[in-house]
C-alpha cells in the first residue's frame, strides 16, 4: 500500500481521537508525519495547533526538532475542516514567530525616570510585581462605597487584556484578577 | 457568529457589511467562494473598494457611518413589499407583541430619556402582560400597538431617498441590494451577514448589529444553514475571552458583574434570573443560580457559594461610562490608578485616542506589560512628545511563550473550542503566560498570608492550585475545573454522580456548591469521555455532510450546538423550512442532525430559548440604547443634520467634555480610515517581526482619493507620511546590552498599519467602478 502524506495525516488523526478519550490529560506528540519526516522520521516530531491570529481558526501542522526542541516548519492541516490546508500568509509564517531573534530572553525593569531597561530575573520580578500589587490593593481597596453599600473592590488597579490567551488561561486570568477585586477589566472585545 | 465558517458555503445571498473578509480573514473566502460557485450573491457594502469587492456581485461604496440608514431602509424595503417569512415572524419573533402604550419615539429621542445621565428609563418600552402573566399578542399582527405595526411606523421615514441622500448610494443600487438579499425571505433560501470591526466601532455599534439582526428574524434567515448573523472575530481566541468574561461587565458564562446593592448570593441570583409564566417557553436563564453558585465554586473550592460570593468585587452601576475601555484610560489621565496589567495587548497603540492613553500611563506607577515582543505599551516612556526623565511609571515587560511552544484551546469565530499542542520548548528565557499567572498569584498569595492587608480571605482562599500540577500550571486541569466536577456524592435527574466526577453537561449544574464550574456555556467540552476539543473525527452524518457540521470535529459550545436557534429552522411540527439544507429534523421519534435547541418534541417550546418568552426579539426593550435602531450621525461627521430627526448624535453615547469633536468643521474635511492588510495583523506587534512578513508588506502607506485637489493631496500627503514615518525614524527602542532590538522596519506611531482617506465618497467610488485597481502610494 502506498502510503502518501495525506493517508498519513489521517491514519494520524484517527490516533490522536484514540489519545484523546483514551487518556486523560494525556500529551499528544502526533505521530503525523510529513514529506520531511518520511525521509528521516528520527528527526522531528509533529504536533497540531491553531493559528494564532484571526479566529477562523485555521489547523496547523507543527515540526519541531527532536534534537533541538525547536520549530523547524509550520504548515497547513490538510485534515482540519476549516482550511483543509491552506494558510494565509500570516499562518504560514508562524514558524519565524517562535524562531526569531526580536524575542527578548527574559524579564525587564525600567526604573523611575530611567532612560534604559535592564535585565532582570524572573523570581525577581515576580516577587517585586507582587509587592506592588499588594501595595496598590491594600492603599485603594474599598470595602464599602459612598452609599455605605459593600462593594469590596480593588480601585487602583487596572486590566487590559487578552484575546492572544488560551481559554485556560483566560479563565485563570480573570480569576486572579476579580479574588483580587479588580473591577477596571477590559480587553480586545471592547474595542 | 450563530452559526460557523463552514457553514457559509450553504448560503444563497452573503452580504458582507463592514468587514474586509477576503484580506483580514483570508480563509473565510474559501467558503463564500464555495457558496458562490453553488450560485449565491455575494453583496459588499463598504466605503474602500477592497480585495473583497473585487470578488463581489455588487459593491455598495457607503459613506462611512451611514449604516443604519442604509439598513433602515431595508427594512422598510422588507415591510413596504411583505417580504418577510410570515410564518417564521408570525411563530418566532416577538412582531405579534403588544407594547406598553406609554412607549414613545419623538424626534431622534425614545421616551423615558434623562439628559442628565445620558440613560434611558425603560420601563415605557415593556411589553404589556395578560392577567396570567404572559406577553399579550395580536396574532393579526394589526394592532397599532403591536411591534410589527410600531415598525412599521418607525421605518417609515427610512424611505430609499433618504438613506440614498446619507449613505451617497443611487436608489438603483439601492433597490438592488435591497430586492437581492431580501429575495432570501423564503423557507428554502438563506441569506447570512459577515460583519466585523466597520460595524462594532461606532457610537451605533450595537444598533448597527441589532437592525441585521433584525433583517434575519424578518427574512427567517437565524438558526438556518447559510444564515445567521456572523461576527468575524479578529483574534484568535477574542471569542474565548469574551466567553471567559475579561470584561468588567460580566462574569465567564456571559454572567452579571454583581452591584453594590446585591448584598446576598440570594438578591444577586434573584436580580438576573428571569421569570416566565408562560409553559411554553424554555426561559433558559432560569437556571442562572446553577450556573453563579457554580462559577464561584470553581474558584473558591473550600467554601459554599453564598460565602464566596462576597469574594467577589461589586460594581456601583453597570454603565458603561464609569468602568468601560474609554472610561478607564480617561480615569487614567486623572491619575485613579497605581497600577496597570497590559497583558498580551498593547493600548498604546490599539486604542482610540493613542496620544491620550500614552499619555494616561505616565501617570501609573507601574505597569505590567506581557508581550512576546517589545511594543509601543511597555515603552511608551521613550514614544513621541515623552521625556523619560519626568516619568515615574516603573515597567515591567515579561516575555511570553509563543502559541506553539504551549498547550491548551482557543475558540475559533464558530464558538469552536479546539485543542493547541506544544511543539517547540519555549524560547530560552520566556516563560507560558499561564505559568506567569500561577507564580505570580501564589507569590501574591504568600504575602496575604505572611503580612495580611486589606480583606485578604478573597486572596489566600482562592484555591489557586486547581490549576497546577506539581507547581507547575496545567491546561488540561483548568479545562476541566471550567467544565467543572461533582465536588461531592450526588444524584441529579436520578443519576449518581461521584466526588470528582466531571459534570458531563450543564444542565447538571446544581446551584448548593455540590457542583463546581468555571464557565457553564463550556460544560461539556471535558468530560468523563475525555477531552472534546481535542477530538479530530470528520465522521458525519450524510444529513450532517450535506450542511458540513462536523460534529464530532473539536468541540463548539454551548453542548456542541453548532447552529445557534436551529429550532427555527423547522416547522411547528419539526420538519425543516429548507428541504435541500436541513439542519434538525424531528424524525417522529427523536431529532436528527445538528443538536437541536433543547430535546423537546416539536410545537411544545418557543424556539428562542435564551431570551425570557422565547421569542426573537424585533423589539429590544432591553437596550441601553433605544428598542429598534435608529440613524445617527458619528460624533465626528461631515454634516449637520440628517433627515431622520433633529438628534444628530446618540443621545447615550459616552462623550467626555474636555474631548472636542469635528462636526462639519471646515479644518477636518475629510473622513480618513484606518485598516489592515493580509501580512499584519491588529497593532503588528507580532507580524512587524516577523521577516517574511516585512518583506512582503514593508511599510505603512496610506491611500488618498483623486479627485483630490491637487494642492490640497500634497500638502496633506506630505503631513500624513511624517505621522506615519516619525517612528521609525526616531531613536530605536532602548533594550539593555545583550537583548535583541525591537524595531523593525515599520513602527508606525498611528493605530493600524494602513490609513485610507476619502475626500468625496460618492465621486471615489464612480471611479472605482471603472478599474478595480485601487491607487496605492
Amino acid at each position: 500500500m502506498t502510503v502518501n502524506r495525506r493517508r498519513f495525516l489521517k491514519l494520524s488523526a484517527t490516533a490522536a481521537a484514540m489519545t484523546a478519550f483514551g487518556g486523560l490529560g494525556c500529551q499528544h506528540t502526533a505521530p503525523a508525519v510529513d514529506r520531511a519526516t518520511m525521509l528521516k522520521p528520527e528527526w522531528t516530531k509533529q504536533t497540531t495547533t491553531i493559528c494564532c491570529y484571526c479566529a477562523v481558526g485555521c489547523g496547523l501542522i507543527v515540526n519541531t526538532s527532536l534534537k533541538t526542541k525547536k520549530a523547524v516548519n509550520v504548515e497547513g492541516d490538510p485534515d482540519h475542516p476549516v482550511n483543509e490546508g491552506s494558510l494565509c500568509a500570516k499562518g504560514a509564517s508562524i514558524y519565524q514567530l517562535a524562531e526569531n531573534e526580536r524575542r527578548p530572553e527574559g524579564p525587564l525593569y525600567r526604573a523611575p525616570f530611567s532612560k534604559e531597561f535592564k535585565q532582570v530575573s524572573w523570581k525577581w520580578a515576580l516577587e517585586q510585581i507582587a509587592h506592588r500589587v499588594k501595595k496598590s490593593r491594600d492603599e485603594t481597596f474599598a470595602v464599602k462605597n459612598d452609599k455605605g453599600q459593600t462593594v469590596n473592590r480593588t480601585e487602583g488597579i487596572a486590566s487590559l487584556g487578552s484575546a492572544a490567551l488560551d481559554n485556560e488561561e483566560c479563565w485563570a486570568f480573570q480569576t486572579m484578577l476579580r479574588s483580587l477585586g479588580l473591577v477596571y477589566i477590559e480587553h480586545q472585545a471592547r474595542i | 457568529m450563530t452559526n460557523h465558517w463552514t457553514d457559509i458555503k450553504n448560503s444563497d445571498c452573503i452580504l458582507i457589511m463592514g468587514s474586509n473578509a477576503a484580506e483580514n480573514h483570508p480563509i473565510s473566502f474559501k467558503w463564500v467562494t464555495k457558496a458562490q460557485e453553488q450560485g449565491a450573491k455575494l453583496i459588499h457594502v463598504d466605503p474602500r473598494f477592497t480585495r473583497t469587492s473585487a470578488k463581489a456581485d455588487m459593491w455598495a461604496g457607503l459613506r462611512s457611518g451611514s449604516d443604519i440608514a442604509v439598513l433602515g431602509g431595508l427594512i422598510k424595503y422588507i415591510l413596504d413589499n411583505e417580504l418577510y417569512f410570515e410564518e417564521y415572524v408570525q411563530n418566532y419573533t416577538n412582531a405579534s407583541f403588544l407594547v406598553n402604550e406609554d412607549y414613545a419615539f419623538d424626534n431622534g429621542v425614545f421616551a423615558g430619556y434623562d439628559p442628565k445621565t445620558r440613560t434611558y428609563d425603560k420601563s415605557s418600552w415593556a411589553f404589556q402582560m395578560e392577567e396570567n402573566g404572559v406577553p399579550k399578542q395580536d396574532p393579526t399582527m394589526q394592532d397599532p400597538n403591536c411591534v410589527l405595526q410600531l415598525m412599521k411606523k418607525h421605518y417609515e421615514r427610512y424611505s430609499l431617498e433618504n438613506a440614498s441622500r446619507m449613505s451617497g448610494l443611487s436608489i438603483d443600487e439601492l433597490k438592488e441590494l435591497y430586492s437581492t438579499y431580501a429575495a432570501t425571505g423564503t423557507g428554502d433560501k438563506a441569506g447570512t451577514i459577515m460583519y466585523a470591526m466597520g460595524w462594532t466601532q461606532h457610537t451605533v455599534g450595537v444598533q448597527n448589529i441589532r437592525a441585521m439582526a433584525m433583517v434575519q428574524l424578518l427574512l427567517g434567515n437565524i438558526g438556518v444553514a447559510g444564515g445567521g448573523v456572523n461576527a468575524l472575530r479578529g483574534e484568535s481566541n477574542v471569542q474565548g475571552s469574551t466567553d471567559h468574561c475579561l470584561l468588567y461587565h460580566i462574569l465567564p458564562g456571559y454572567l452579571k458583574t454583581p452591584k453594590s446593592w446585591q448584598d446576598s448570593l440570594a438578591a444577586y441570583d434573584k436580580d438576573y434570573t428571569p421569570v416566565s409564566n408562560d409553559p411554553e417557553s424554555a426561559n433558559w436563564w432560569s437556571n442562572y443560580p446553577k450556573y453563579s453558585a457554580s462559577l464561584i465554586k470553581s474558584m473558591w473550592l473550600n467554601d459554599d457559594p453564598a460565602t464566596a460570593y462576597n469574594y467577589l468585587p461589586r460594581l456601583d452601576t453597570g454603565a458603561a461610562s464609569e468602568y468601560a475601555w474609554l472610561t478607564l484610560f480617561d480615569k487614567m489621565g486623572k491619575g485613579k490608578f497605581q497600577g496597570l496589567f497590559a497583558w498580551g495587548m498593547n493600548p498604546a497603540c490599539s486604542g482610540a485616542n493613542a496620544g491620550k492613553n500614552r499619555e494616561a500611563m505616565a501617570n501609573l506607577d507601574w505597569l505590567v506589560n506581557v508581550n512576546i515582543f517589545p511594543n509601543e505599551t511597555g515603552w511608551f516612556w521613550e514614544g513621541p512628545d515623552m521625556n523619560p526623565e519626568t516619568i515615574k511609571t516603573e515597567v515591567f515587560f515579561l516575555p511570553c511563550a509563543v502559541s506553539i511552544e504551549k498547550e491548551g484551546s482557543v475558540t475559533n469565530s464558530g464558538r469552536w473550542m479546539q485543542w493547541r499542542y506544544k511543539g517547540p520548548e519555549p524560547k530560552k528565557g520566556t516563560m507560558p503566560d499561564g505559568d506567569i499567572m500561577y507564580e505570580l498569584m501564589k507569590e501574591i498569595q504568600h504575602l496575604y498570608e505572611k503580612e495580611g492587608g486589606a480583606y485578604p480571605e478573597p486572596v489566600t482562599r482562592l484555591t489557586w492550585d486547581a490549576i497546577a500540577t506539581d507547581g507547575v500550571f496545567d491546561a488540561h486541569k483548568v479545562a476541566k475545573l471550567i467544565n467543572g466536577f461533582f465536588t461531592k456524592d450526588t444524584m441529579v435527574k436520578g443519576k449518581t454522580f461521584k466526588k470528582g466526577q466531571q459534570v458531563p453537561s450543564f444542565a447538571y449544574l446544581q446551584d448548593d456548591g455540590s457542583t463546581c464550574s468555571g464557565n457553564w456555556l463550556y460544560c461539556n467540552s471535558y468530560t468523563d469521555k475525555g477531552n472534546m476539543a481535542a477530538r479530530r473525527d470528520t465522521t458525519q452524518t450524510p444529513m450532517q455532510a450535506n450542511i458540513g457540521l462536523f460534529p464530532n470535529w473539536s468541540w463548539c459550545w454551548p453542548v456542541n450546538r453548532r447552529v445557534l436557534y436551529n429550532r427555527a429552522s423547522v416547522d411547528l411540527k419539526g420538519q425543516p423550512y429548507a428541504k435541500n439544507k436541513p439542519v434538525i429534523k424531528w424524525d417522529g421519534t427523536k431529532w436528527v442532525g445538528d443538536v437541536p435547541d433543547g430535546g423537546w418534541k416539536p410545537g411544545t417550546k418557543h424556539a428562542f430559548i435564551m431570551r425570557k418568552h422565547g421569542y426573537g426579539q424585533l423589539f429590544g426593550p432591553g437596550r441601553a440604547d433605544g428598542p429598534l435602531p435608529e440613524y445617527y450621525e458619528p460624533l465626528e461627521c461631515p454634516v449637520k443634520e440628517h433627515p431622520y430627526s433633529g438628534q444628530l448624535h446618540n443621545p447615550t453615547a459616552i462623550a467626555f467634555a474636555e474631548e472636542q469633536k469635528a462636526v462639519c468643521d471646515p479644518r477636518y474635511p475629510l473622513v480618513c480610515s484606518t485598516y489592515r492588510v493580509t501580512e499584519h495583523w491588529q497593532t503588528g506587534v507580532m507580524t512587524r517581526n516577523i521577516p517574511w512578513l516585512v518583506e512582503t508588506e514593508p511599510q505603512v502607506f496610506c491611500e488618498m482619493s483623486r479627485n483630490w485637489p491637487s494642492s490640497r493631496a500634497s500638502t496633506t500627503a506630505t503631513r500624513l507620511s511624517w505621522t506615519a514615518c516619525a517612528a521609525p525614524s526616531g531613536p530605536s527602542p532602548s533594550l539593555p546590552q545583550g537583548s535583541s532590538p525591537s524595531p523593525s522596519t515599520a513602527t508606525p506611531s498611528i493605530r493600524s498599519v494602513c490609513l485610507a482617506l476619502w475626500l468625496d465618497v460618492a465621486q471615489e467610488r464612480r471611479r472605482l467602478r471603472q478599474p478595480a485597481d485601487p491607487v496605492r502610494r
